[in-house]
């Protein structure tokens, strides 16, 4: 790709999306809250929640 | 070689899909909302589903609600160790154990009748698989869970542990007997 | 930027950094060392399951199956995973690695633990079996080892994030980072969560066991260790598939159909895939059937869909290369002439079939919340997972290696004729091997068992003939399975220790040229398509995709059949 035409595509904005998965740290930040907060937290909430025997 | 190169453009979010993706794509969402949409609607029309019913209890109040049932509806006893074998009536709170290495007590029930099954571990966990009929959970020591169950096929069941317990845990075994209804 | 640390491969252009180079071979060395251990437990722990033969007495089958289970799902696994980060941040960015001597570090805790753990499991104190679940109890040193080799893999992962952002800092590359680094990306982060989670809940059960701590709940123990257990395995299908693209761009030369779809494929399992941890709990006390539900489908099977499409994007993209050669006849004709005696594409072929029809289909149906009542616990479920950890992942590592020996370690592959052999030795093996547990399991067949014939218990019980014949399969099955590991570890370590050097010339000098982009694509008139059928680009995957979304749909309704046949529950 001549310097010309990279230039003028990188002045281009760049999609929010694209910009995301360009992110390491938010990415990471995604796959570590995710599934502590929908798996791991939500889990033991329910685990605690369960009653005595009566 | 391009898959280990940054990619051609420095923007390609913008791309066009190629059709074979597309298509995939539709079709592949299409099949994954009818698995995800398949579990509730077994909830509803299923008759095969756990209750999340369970309790939080101790080995010792297990143990004493266990041995009130086996006191109360004993009907004879097998084996050179005289297990006992107990029927409790339909429809009632049924208690069976874990422990290490044997399911107690062995049970009567009377098929078509639906009992609550109440099952805790007396010490580490265990796995009840009952077979051949091939119905498979997980017992926690200080948790009770309780499953509404309705025997619908007679004849012997037996209770296997398919949890690693120890060094005799291929001798855990219990029984299940369903019996005919109308007796 | 230090001098006189960077050579060039001749052959395939890569560009290793000195210190990355030797990190990776020594990740790569631990991990085939482990890989021999697992495979020596594996033999005897298969040949001890097979009735026929029934080899070990029970306390040694416990204790070499911990040792198995441990070695191959934890320590091999994410030994080689930590040397393929390195390759995918230093030596695919062309840049170099952040801090080698704390990644040296890394790499003694992790050696460490490893060393730690089997002394453990050697002694016979801590045969708990991969999982330990509490309150049975192990020796101390058991997760001690393993929090040790955690520590260890959570600095590599650190350093793989680290040098992503040297070489953007050091403009080594435009754009984006290539798709094979975002998928060691995706792996690493979904490691950052397992290690996390694993030492969540190893220290308080380390301190346990020496007596500092008195209780842990053994449900909430579940589901925190399965945040480690099963994310783990996780680590491996993200890293699997990334070898996946790497080998078909290796091989073919081949792009990825669209850079989007792929990435936004292993965007869904940074985000949802870790989720399916709530595999193992679907039959336990107390969980509500929403978080069951929700968690398991790793929401609405958004996972799964990702799965689909890398098993799309992949051979689609060596289709697509393979027409551009001019391999235009019928449906089949690329995939026919591929290079089949090639270990590093047989390998990496047979990994994505397997993982896909035998893995793939396997783990989603046990992971529907009701049918996993007919199958918890049964040998289906190491059936399922033979499937996709060494099927999917070992195999793909296995093909990688064919290519790192002469690109990495400058040696020739060793014995040839064997390498070329070992795939469909190791890759047939192991699908009838986990097709036979598989069936056993759905006759009720119980894993980590040591006799299926109840041997000396007070009350019997009988499995079915069929069953037996099952568990005999499997056991022959898993005899070819391991002379096709043997071979590997044979042509691996000859190679590298033994071998002839390659004849080309590759010296230490000063970095090269920064990174090229990719070639643009090059469409022809007409689109994609042209060289294809209806339009698709790629007609021949197609048609195999939907052979297998065929085989996953009958498959998925005969399993809610047999569980409609089974005592009510509610």
């Amino acid at each position: 790709m001549s310097e010309e035409s990279a230039s003028v595509q990188s002045s281009e904005r760049v999609p929010f999306m694209q910009r995301i998965l360009d992110n390491p740290f938010i990415l990471l930040f995604i796959g570590v809250v995710f599934p502590a907060v929908f798996y791991i937290i939500w889990g033991i909430v329910e685990i605690v929640n369960i009653p005595l025997a009566p | 070689m391009s898959a280990i190169q940054p990619p051609a453009e420095l923007v390609w979010w913008k791309q066009p899909l190629d059709k074979v993706e597309g298509t995939w794509i539709g079709i592949a969402l299409v099949w994954s909302l009818i698995m995800f949409f398949m579990m509730p609607f077994w909830h509803v029309y299923g008759k095969q589903n756990l209750s999340s019913e369970a309790y939080r209890t101790t080995p010792q109040a297990y143990m004493a609600k266990t041995q009130a049932m086996v006191d109360q509806y004993t009907i004879r006893t097998e084996t050179s160790a005289q297990l006992p074998v107990v029927r409790p009536p339909p429809g009632s709170d049924v208690y069976l154990l874990g422990r290490l290495w044997q399911w107690w007590p062995l049970l009567e029930l009377e098929k078509g009748q639906t009992y609550r099954l109440h099952i805790s571990s007396m010490d580490w966990n265990h796995g009840f698989s009952l077979q051949p009929v091939n119905i498979n959970t997980q017992i926690i020591p200080g948790y009770e869970m309780v499953l509404t169950v309705t025997p619908d096929t007679s004849g012997e069941q037996t209770i296997i542990c398919n949890e690693f317990c120890g060094i005799g845990h291929h001798t855990m075994l219990g029984k299940i007997y369903v019996t005919e209804g109308g007796r | 930027m230090s001098n006189e640390l960077f050579r060039t491969c001749p052959e395939s252009g890569l560009q290793f950094h000195r210190p990355a180079e030797r990190l990776m071979k020594a990740h790569a060395v631990v991990a085939v060392v482990i890989l021999l251990i697992g495979g020596i437990a594996a033999l005897l722990v298969t040949l001890t399951r097979w009735p026929a033969v029934h080899l070990l007495p029970a306390d040694r089958f416990y204790q070499l199956l911990t040792t198995h289970g441990v070695n191959m799902l934890i320590f091999w696994m994410i030994s080689f995973e930590i040397a393929i980060l390195y390759f995918c941040s230093s030596t695919l960015l062309k840049v170099r690695l952040a801090t080698p001597k704390l990644a040296w570090v890394g790499f003694t805790l992790m050696l460490a633990g490893i060393i730690i753990n089997n002394l453990a499991v050697a002694s016979g104190t801590a045969s708990v079996m991969m999982t330990s679940y509490v309150p049975m109890p192990a020796n101390p040193n058991f997760y001690l080892g393993l929090i040790l080799f955690a520590v260890g893999a959570l600095i590599g992962c650190f350093i793989f994030l680290a040098t992503l952002v040297i070489a953007k800092d050091e403009k080594t590359y435009e754009g984006s980072i290539p798709l094979v680094t975002f998928g060691a990306l995706t792996a690493c982060i979904i490691a950052v969560f397992t290690i996390a989670s694993g030492a969540i809940i190893l220290v308080p059960t380390w301190l346990w066991s020496l007596g500092y701590i008195n209780h842990i709940d053994a449900a909430m123990y579940r589901v925190v260790w399965w945040a480690l257990g099963h994310s783990s395995q996780q680590i491996n299908v993200a890293a699997h598939v990334s070898v996946w693209y790497a080998i078909a761009a290796i091989v073919f030369g081949a792009r990825p159909l669209s850079e989007k779809v792929s990435r936004t494929a292993f965007f869904l399992y940074i985000a949802f895939l870790q989720l399916a941890s709530a595999h193992h709990l679907l039959v336990d006390p107390g969980l509500s059937a929403e978080w069951k539900i929700f968690n398991t489908s790793y929401a609405m099977y958004l996972a799964v869909l990702a799965s689909m499409v890398h098993g799309l994007t992949v051979p689609g993209s060596i289709e697509v290369a393979q027409r551009a050669k001019g391999y235009t006849n019928g449906l089949f004709q690329w995939l026919r002439k591929a290079p089949w005696g090639n270990p590093i594409f047989s390998g990496m072929f047979i990994s994505l079939v397997g993982f896909g029809f035998l893995g793939g289909i396997s783990g989603v149906v046990m992971g529907t919340e009701q049918i996993n009542i007919i199958i918890h616990n049964t040998i289906y479920v190491p059936g399922h997972f033979h499937a996709t950890v060494v099927i999917g992942s070992t195999l793909a590592f296995m093909s990688l290696t064919y290519f790192l020996i002469p690109t990495l370690f400058r040696k020739q592959v060793a014995f040839p004729a064997i390498a070329r052999l070992q795939p469909y030795f190791f890759g047939i093996g192991m699908s009838v091997f986990a097709l036979a547990m598989m069936g056993a399991g759905t006759l009720g067949v119980e894993r980590r068992h040591w006799d299926m014939a109840f041997t000396g218990a007070p009350l019997g019980f009988e499995y079915p003939a069929s069953a037996y014949t099952m568990m005999g399969i499997m056991g022959l099955a898993g005899m070819v399975a391991i002379i096709g590991g043997a071979m590997y570890i044979l042509v691996t370590v000859v190679s590298v220790f033994f071998g002839k050097s390659v004849e080309s010339e590759s010296s230490y000098g000063t970095a090269t040229t920064r990174l090229m982009r990719a070639e643009p694509i090059f469409i022809p008139e007409g689109g994609h398509s042209a060289a294809g059928k209806w339009g698709f680009a790629a007609p021949g995957t197609f048609v195999l995709a939907m052979f297998f979304l065929v085989t996953f749909v009958l498959y998925y309704a005969v399993n809610w059949k047999y569980l409609a046949s089974v005592w009510p529950l509610s």
